[in-house]
Protein backbone atom coordinates (compact mmCIF):
# COMPACT_ATOMS: atom_id res chain seq x y z
CA UNK A 1 0.00 0.00 0.00
CA UNK A 2 1.28 3.46 -0.88
CA UNK A 3 1.90 6.31 1.50
CA UNK A 4 -0.83 8.91 1.83
CA UNK A 5 1.43 11.57 0.30
CA UNK A 6 1.68 9.39 -2.79
CA UNK A 7 -2.09 9.51 -3.20
CA UNK A 8 -2.06 13.25 -2.83
CA UNK A 9 0.65 13.40 -5.48
CA UNK A 10 -1.55 11.23 -7.72
CA UNK A 11 -4.38 13.74 -7.45
CA UNK A 12 -2.00 16.64 -8.09
CA UNK A 13 -0.59 14.92 -11.18
CA UNK A 14 -4.10 14.29 -12.56
CA UNK A 15 -4.91 17.97 -12.23
CA UNK A 16 -1.58 18.97 -13.78
CA UNK A 17 -1.94 16.63 -16.77
CA UNK A 18 -5.55 17.62 -17.47
CA UNK A 19 -4.56 21.28 -17.45
CA UNK A 20 -1.32 20.97 -19.40
CA UNK A 21 -2.57 18.57 -22.07
CA UNK A 22 -5.60 20.67 -23.00
CA UNK A 23 -4.19 24.17 -22.65
CA UNK A 24 -1.63 26.00 -24.71
CA UNK A 25 0.40 27.75 -22.01
CA UNK A 26 3.21 29.14 -24.14
CA UNK A 27 1.10 32.04 -25.40
CA UNK A 28 3.25 35.11 -24.89
CA UNK A 29 1.85 38.16 -23.10
CA UNK A 30 4.43 40.41 -24.67
CA UNK A 31 3.18 39.51 -28.15
CA UNK A 32 -0.26 40.82 -27.08
CA UNK A 33 1.29 44.17 -26.18
CA UNK A 34 3.13 44.34 -29.51
CA UNK A 35 -0.02 43.34 -31.45
CA UNK A 36 -1.77 46.22 -29.71
CA UNK A 37 0.97 48.64 -30.70
CA UNK A 38 0.82 47.46 -34.34
CA UNK A 39 -2.95 48.00 -34.33
CA UNK A 40 -2.58 51.52 -32.93
CA UNK A 41 0.07 52.29 -35.55
CA UNK A 42 -2.23 50.88 -38.25
CA UNK A 43 -5.13 52.98 -37.01
CA UNK A 44 -2.93 56.07 -37.03
CA UNK A 45 -1.82 55.39 -40.61
CA UNK A 46 -5.45 54.89 -41.63
CA UNK A 47 -6.53 58.11 -39.93
CA UNK A 48 -3.80 60.27 -41.44
CA UNK A 49 -4.18 58.87 -44.93
CA UNK A 50 -7.99 58.98 -45.03
CA UNK A 51 -9.55 61.42 -42.57
CA UNK A 52 -6.93 63.98 -41.65
CA UNK A 53 -7.43 66.90 -40.94
CA UNK A 54 -10.94 66.04 -39.73
CA UNK A 55 -10.71 65.39 -35.97
CA UNK A 56 -11.24 61.71 -35.06
CA UNK A 57 -13.52 62.73 -32.18
CA UNK A 58 -15.95 64.82 -34.22
CA UNK A 59 -18.81 63.05 -35.86
CA UNK A 60 -18.12 62.71 -39.54
CA UNK A 61 -20.75 64.06 -41.85
CA UNK A 62 -19.42 61.97 -44.72
CA UNK A 63 -18.78 58.26 -44.94
CA UNK A 64 -16.16 56.27 -46.74
CA UNK A 65 -17.59 54.82 -49.89
CA UNK A 66 -14.74 54.79 -52.37
CA UNK A 67 -13.20 51.49 -53.38
CA UNK A 68 -9.75 53.03 -53.16
CA UNK A 69 -10.19 53.94 -49.48
CA UNK A 70 -11.59 50.48 -48.77
CA UNK A 71 -8.60 48.78 -50.37
CA UNK A 72 -6.28 50.98 -48.32
CA UNK A 73 -8.05 49.98 -45.09
CA UNK A 74 -8.03 46.30 -46.00
CA UNK A 75 -4.30 46.49 -46.77
CA UNK A 76 -3.53 48.19 -43.44
CA UNK A 77 -5.66 45.68 -41.52
CA UNK A 78 -3.98 42.76 -43.29
CA UNK A 79 -0.50 44.15 -42.54
CA UNK A 80 -1.40 44.56 -38.84
CA UNK A 81 -2.80 41.02 -38.73
CA UNK A 82 0.22 39.42 -40.42
CA UNK A 83 2.66 41.32 -38.18
CA UNK A 84 0.68 40.38 -35.04
CA UNK A 85 0.43 36.67 -35.91
CA UNK A 86 4.12 36.59 -36.87
CA UNK A 87 5.18 38.23 -33.60
CA UNK A 88 2.82 35.96 -31.64
CA UNK A 89 4.31 32.81 -33.20
CA UNK A 90 7.88 34.01 -32.74
CA UNK A 91 7.54 35.05 -29.07
CA UNK A 92 5.39 32.03 -28.15
CA UNK A 93 7.97 29.75 -29.71
CA UNK A 94 10.66 31.45 -27.64
CA UNK A 95 8.59 31.03 -24.49
CA UNK A 96 7.93 27.37 -25.30
CA UNK A 97 11.64 26.72 -25.81
CA UNK A 98 12.47 28.40 -22.52
CA UNK A 99 10.15 25.97 -20.73
CA UNK A 100 11.33 23.00 -22.79
CA UNK A 101 7.95 22.65 -24.52
CA UNK A 102 6.91 22.33 -28.14
CA UNK A 103 5.00 25.09 -29.90
CA UNK A 104 2.93 22.75 -32.03
CA UNK A 105 1.04 20.53 -29.58
CA UNK A 106 -2.41 18.97 -29.55
CA UNK A 107 -3.53 21.91 -27.42
CA UNK A 108 -2.19 24.57 -29.79
CA UNK A 109 -3.64 22.72 -32.79
CA UNK A 110 -7.05 22.72 -31.10
CA UNK A 111 -6.62 26.41 -30.27
CA UNK A 112 -5.99 27.25 -33.93
CA UNK A 113 -8.88 25.11 -35.21
CA UNK A 114 -11.34 26.44 -32.64
CA UNK A 115 -10.43 30.05 -33.34
CA UNK A 116 -10.40 29.58 -37.10
CA UNK A 117 -14.12 28.70 -37.24
CA UNK A 118 -15.51 32.09 -36.13
CA UNK A 119 -12.59 33.95 -37.75
CA UNK A 120 -12.99 32.43 -41.22
CA UNK A 121 -16.79 32.67 -41.20
CA UNK A 122 -16.53 36.25 -39.93
CA UNK A 123 -13.88 37.13 -42.50
CA UNK A 124 -16.02 35.84 -45.37
CA UNK A 125 -19.08 37.59 -43.94
CA UNK A 126 -17.19 40.93 -43.74
CA UNK A 127 -15.87 40.54 -47.31
CA UNK A 128 -19.44 39.97 -48.49
CA UNK A 129 -20.52 43.10 -46.57
CA UNK A 130 -17.80 45.16 -48.23
CA UNK A 131 -18.56 43.71 -51.64
CA UNK A 132 -22.25 44.57 -51.33
CA UNK A 133 -21.52 48.09 -50.10
CA UNK A 134 -22.36 47.73 -46.39
CA UNK A 135 -19.19 49.49 -45.29
CA UNK A 136 -20.50 50.95 -42.05
CA UNK A 137 -20.75 47.73 -40.07
CA UNK A 138 -17.49 46.11 -41.22
CA UNK A 139 -15.35 47.42 -38.33
CA UNK A 140 -17.86 46.44 -35.60
CA UNK A 141 -18.23 43.02 -37.26
CA UNK A 142 -14.43 42.52 -37.04
CA UNK A 143 -14.59 43.12 -33.27
CA UNK A 144 -17.61 40.86 -32.69
CA UNK A 145 -16.25 37.91 -34.68
CA UNK A 146 -12.80 38.30 -33.14
CA UNK A 147 -14.40 38.28 -29.68
CA UNK A 148 -16.30 35.09 -30.53
CA UNK A 149 -13.05 33.50 -31.73
CA UNK A 150 -11.31 34.40 -28.46
CA UNK A 151 -14.11 32.92 -26.35
CA UNK A 152 -14.05 29.78 -28.48
CA UNK A 153 -10.26 29.54 -28.17
CA UNK A 154 -10.11 30.27 -24.44
CA UNK A 155 -10.86 26.61 -23.64
CA UNK A 156 -7.42 25.78 -25.04
CA UNK A 157 -5.37 28.50 -23.39
CA UNK A 158 -5.42 30.89 -20.43
CA UNK A 159 -8.91 31.56 -19.02
CA UNK A 160 -8.37 35.34 -19.12
CA UNK A 161 -8.66 35.26 -22.93
CA UNK A 162 -12.36 34.61 -22.40
CA UNK A 163 -12.84 38.03 -20.78
CA UNK A 164 -10.88 39.70 -23.55
CA UNK A 165 -13.35 38.01 -25.91
CA UNK A 166 -16.37 39.39 -24.02
CA UNK A 167 -14.81 42.87 -24.01
CA UNK A 168 -14.29 42.75 -27.80
CA UNK A 169 -17.90 41.65 -28.40
CA UNK A 170 -19.34 44.38 -26.15
CA UNK A 171 -17.12 46.97 -27.84
CA UNK A 172 -18.19 45.69 -31.28
CA UNK A 173 -21.87 45.97 -30.39
CA UNK A 174 -21.47 49.51 -29.02
CA UNK A 175 -19.53 50.40 -32.17
CA UNK A 176 -22.32 49.01 -34.36
CA UNK A 177 -24.83 51.32 -32.68
CA UNK A 178 -22.75 54.48 -33.14
CA UNK A 179 -21.82 54.55 -36.84
CA UNK A 180 -18.98 56.74 -38.01
CA UNK A 181 -16.60 55.90 -35.18
CA UNK A 182 -15.48 52.54 -36.58
CA UNK A 183 -11.80 53.42 -36.67
CA UNK A 184 -11.73 54.62 -33.04
CA UNK A 185 -13.46 51.47 -31.78
CA UNK A 186 -11.20 49.36 -33.95
CA UNK A 187 -8.17 51.07 -32.36
CA UNK A 188 -9.55 50.52 -28.83
CA UNK A 189 -10.48 46.88 -29.48
CA UNK A 190 -7.39 45.73 -31.32
CA UNK A 191 -4.94 48.26 -29.86
CA UNK A 192 -5.76 49.32 -26.30
CA UNK A 193 -7.42 46.07 -25.15
CA UNK A 194 -4.54 43.96 -26.49
CA UNK A 195 -2.02 46.14 -24.67
CA UNK A 196 -3.98 45.98 -21.38
CA UNK A 197 -4.44 42.19 -21.60
CA UNK A 198 -0.89 41.66 -22.80
CA UNK A 199 0.46 43.50 -19.74
CA UNK A 200 -1.82 41.52 -17.40
CA UNK A 201 -0.78 38.20 -18.98
CA UNK A 202 2.88 39.18 -18.98
CA UNK A 203 2.84 40.03 -15.27
CA UNK A 204 0.92 36.89 -14.40
CA UNK A 205 2.57 34.22 -16.53
CA UNK A 206 5.74 35.42 -18.22
CA UNK A 207 7.73 36.83 -15.32
CA UNK B 1 -18.01 2.22 6.45
CA UNK B 2 -16.27 0.39 3.67
CA UNK B 3 -12.56 0.83 3.35
CA UNK B 4 -11.98 3.36 0.54
CA UNK B 5 -8.73 1.62 -0.37
CA UNK B 6 -10.82 -1.23 -1.77
CA UNK B 7 -12.26 1.09 -4.39
CA UNK B 8 -8.86 2.03 -5.81
CA UNK B 9 -8.24 0.63 -9.27
CA UNK B 10 -5.17 -1.61 -9.29
CA UNK B 11 -4.46 -0.83 -12.95
CA UNK B 12 -4.58 2.92 -12.35
CA UNK B 13 -2.37 2.91 -9.26
CA UNK B 14 0.63 3.45 -11.50
CA UNK B 15 1.30 7.16 -11.96
CA UNK B 16 2.05 7.08 -15.71
CA UNK B 17 -1.18 5.17 -16.44
CA UNK B 18 -3.11 7.62 -14.32
CA UNK B 19 -1.54 10.50 -16.26
CA UNK B 20 -2.38 8.91 -19.61
CA UNK B 21 -5.98 8.57 -18.47
CA UNK B 22 -6.04 12.20 -17.24
CA UNK B 23 -4.93 13.41 -20.65
CA UNK B 24 -7.41 11.23 -22.53
CA UNK B 25 -10.31 12.18 -20.28
CA UNK B 26 -9.82 15.90 -21.11
CA UNK B 27 -8.88 15.54 -24.78
CA UNK B 28 -10.83 13.90 -27.54
CA UNK B 29 -8.04 11.71 -28.90
CA UNK B 30 -4.29 12.07 -28.37
CA UNK B 31 -1.36 10.83 -30.45
CA UNK B 32 1.40 8.55 -29.24
CA UNK B 33 4.12 11.13 -29.92
CA UNK B 34 2.19 13.89 -28.12
CA UNK B 35 1.62 11.61 -25.13
CA UNK B 36 5.32 10.81 -25.02
CA UNK B 37 6.23 14.48 -25.09
CA UNK B 38 3.72 15.41 -22.42
CA UNK B 39 4.75 12.64 -20.04
CA UNK B 40 8.48 12.70 -20.69
CA UNK B 41 8.84 8.91 -20.85
CA UNK B 42 10.57 6.53 -23.24
CA UNK B 43 8.81 4.82 -26.17
CA UNK B 44 9.04 1.40 -24.52
CA UNK B 45 7.81 2.63 -21.16
CA UNK B 46 4.81 4.41 -22.67
CA UNK B 47 3.98 1.47 -24.95
CA UNK B 48 3.89 -0.99 -22.05
CA UNK B 49 1.53 1.21 -20.02
CA UNK B 50 -0.68 1.79 -23.01
CA UNK B 51 -0.84 -1.95 -23.55
CA UNK B 52 -1.95 -2.43 -19.95
CA UNK B 53 -4.74 0.13 -20.37
CA UNK B 54 -5.77 -1.41 -23.70
CA UNK B 55 -5.98 -4.84 -22.10
CA UNK B 56 -8.48 -3.45 -19.59
CA UNK B 57 -10.38 -1.87 -22.51
CA UNK B 58 -9.96 1.54 -20.83
CA UNK B 59 -8.65 3.07 -24.04
CA UNK B 60 -9.11 2.39 -27.74
CA UNK B 61 -6.57 2.70 -30.53
CA UNK B 62 -7.01 3.97 -34.06
CA UNK B 63 -4.22 3.70 -36.58
CA UNK B 64 -4.11 5.75 -39.74
CA UNK B 65 -1.66 7.33 -42.11
CA UNK B 66 -1.00 11.05 -42.19
CA UNK B 67 1.26 12.09 -45.07
CA UNK B 68 2.20 8.42 -45.48
CA UNK B 69 3.50 8.31 -41.93
CA UNK B 70 1.81 5.97 -39.45
CA UNK B 71 -0.23 7.87 -36.91
CA UNK B 72 -1.52 6.19 -33.75
CA UNK B 73 -4.28 7.89 -31.84
CA UNK B 74 -5.72 6.89 -28.48
CA UNK B 75 -9.17 7.54 -27.11
CA UNK B 76 -10.72 6.85 -23.75
CA UNK B 77 -13.61 4.35 -23.72
CA UNK B 78 -16.81 4.67 -21.70
CA UNK B 79 -15.49 1.88 -19.50
CA UNK B 80 -12.23 3.79 -19.04
CA UNK B 81 -14.04 7.00 -18.17
CA UNK B 82 -16.09 5.25 -15.48
CA UNK B 83 -13.01 3.51 -14.08
CA UNK B 84 -11.11 6.82 -13.98
CA UNK B 85 -13.97 8.57 -12.19
CA UNK B 86 -14.29 5.75 -9.65
CA UNK B 87 -10.55 5.75 -9.02
CA UNK B 88 -10.54 9.53 -8.56
CA UNK B 89 -13.43 9.32 -6.07
CA UNK B 90 -11.57 6.59 -4.19
CA UNK B 91 -8.37 8.69 -4.12
CA UNK B 92 -10.30 11.62 -2.67
CA UNK B 93 -11.95 9.38 -0.07
CA UNK B 94 -8.59 7.91 0.94
CA UNK B 95 -7.01 11.34 1.39
CA UNK B 96 -10.06 12.66 3.25
CA UNK B 97 -10.11 9.71 5.63
CA UNK B 98 -6.51 10.32 6.64
CA UNK B 99 -7.16 13.91 7.61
Amino acid sequence: MKEIQEYEKDIASIRNMMERSAKFISLSGLSGVLAGLYALAGAAVAYFSLHYPVSPINYRTYSLQSTEAMLKLIMIATAVMVASIGTGLWLSNKKAQKHGLQLWTTASKNLVINMAIPLVSGGIFILIMLYTGHFGLAAPACLVFYGLALIQGSANTFDEIRYLGFSEIILGLISASVPGYGLIFWAIGFGVLHIIYGVIMYNKYDK
Amino acid sequence: MKNPFDNLDKVLEHRVRLQIMSILVTNDGYEFSSLKEMLNVTDGNLASHIKALEREKYISVSKSFVDRKPNTKYKITERGRNAFKKHLDALEAVVKQQK
